[in-house]
């Protein structure tokens, strides 16, 4: 699972493949009807969407002659739980940091001609 | 790939082109006060974290190239982490960051505090990681849920907060 992930960051590194994602959000297509809009090969956006479909962000269809691509959407679900996850943590510690600051301000105002000089508080020598 | 509430939460997002995570977060404090939060040892070790962690200040040395180092300890359990203040400037600080348990991993931190004025302040942190492989690596970092238990707990926890 944790390797899908690295393997989805990389699979939407590439700009054609974030765009045939992007497509794909809107209705499931052919690898012909993909590769219309690009002045690259069929052959081109095949390979990419292998390294998409190796990355579970797509599947095709069994339907005989056309399979259809669909979206995994799921997958997206997943990146998006990673980095909400990410973020909440992220909240969290500044939320103690919101703490801090609200103490530093109860111990008064700093008088305004005294120039702060915080890279020497406290710390370096 | 972005997911974004109304402040004063903090805003995330994972670029998609480059190994970057951004961060931004209002504050209640002037840029002065969040920098000192950010650069006295004591201070910094309140709100560090992680929740629920004793954060120990070891090597702090703020001055352009002056090192840092800490360790977060739970249960007898130890995460060192040291990096390298490279740039304190007027409203920015420029870091490296290096978890100990993969000391050949690291970020690359820029803080930057913009005035929004009236004792009010938004912070942008980024993290550019060396390859997406680090920086997937920091976004699944701390799960105390293991990824193996599926798709289902890891949204029941997200959806409750617990594992927050």
């Amino acid at each position: 699972m944790a390797d899908q992930l690295s393997l989805v960051f990389s699979a939407l590194a590439d700009p054609t493949r974030r765009d045939l994602v992007a497509r794909l959000t809107v209705a499931d297509a052919t690898v012909n009807e993909l590769a219309e809009p690009y002045e690259v090969s069929v052959q081109a956006i095949s390979k990419h969407l292998k390294v998409l479909e190796d990355a579970g962000l797509v599947t095709k269809g069994r339907k005989a002659q056309t399979r259809p691509v669909h979206l995994e959407a799921e997958v997206f679900d997943l990146m998006t739980a990673w980095i909400e996850r990410y973020r909440r943590r992220a909240e969290q510690r500044y939320q103690r940091l919101d703490a801090v600051l609200a103490e530093l301000k109860d111990v008064g105002p700093r008088r305004p001609d005294v120039p702060t000089t915080p890279r020497t508080e406290g710390s370096a020598s | 790939m972005t997911t974004k509430t109304s402040t004063p939460e903090a805003t995330i997002s994972a670029d998609e082109a480059l190994p970057i995570i951004r961060i931004t977060r209002d504050f209640a404090a002037t840029p002065a006060q969040l920098m000192r939060a950010h650069l006295d040892p004591d201070l910094f070790a309140r709100w560090v974290g992680p929740d629920g962690m004793d954060t120990k200040i070891d090597v702090w040395d703020v001055r352009d190239g002056g090192s840092w180092r800490y360790v977060a300890g739970r249960d007898g359990q130890d995460f060192g982490f040291r990096g390298c203040f490279h740039r304190i400037g007027d409203d920015t600080i420029v870091q490296t960051f290096t978890w100990e348990g993969m000391p050949e991993d690291v970020a690359l931190e820029t803080l930057r505090f913009e005035d929004l004025g009236d004792e009010r302040t938004r912070l942008h942190a980024q993290s550019l990681c060396d390859s997406f492989e680090g920086r997937d690596a920091w976004l699944r970092s701390g799960m105390e849920v293991g990824v193996e238990q599926g798709y289902a707990k890891l949204d029941r926890v997200l959806a409750d907060g617990t594992g927050a």
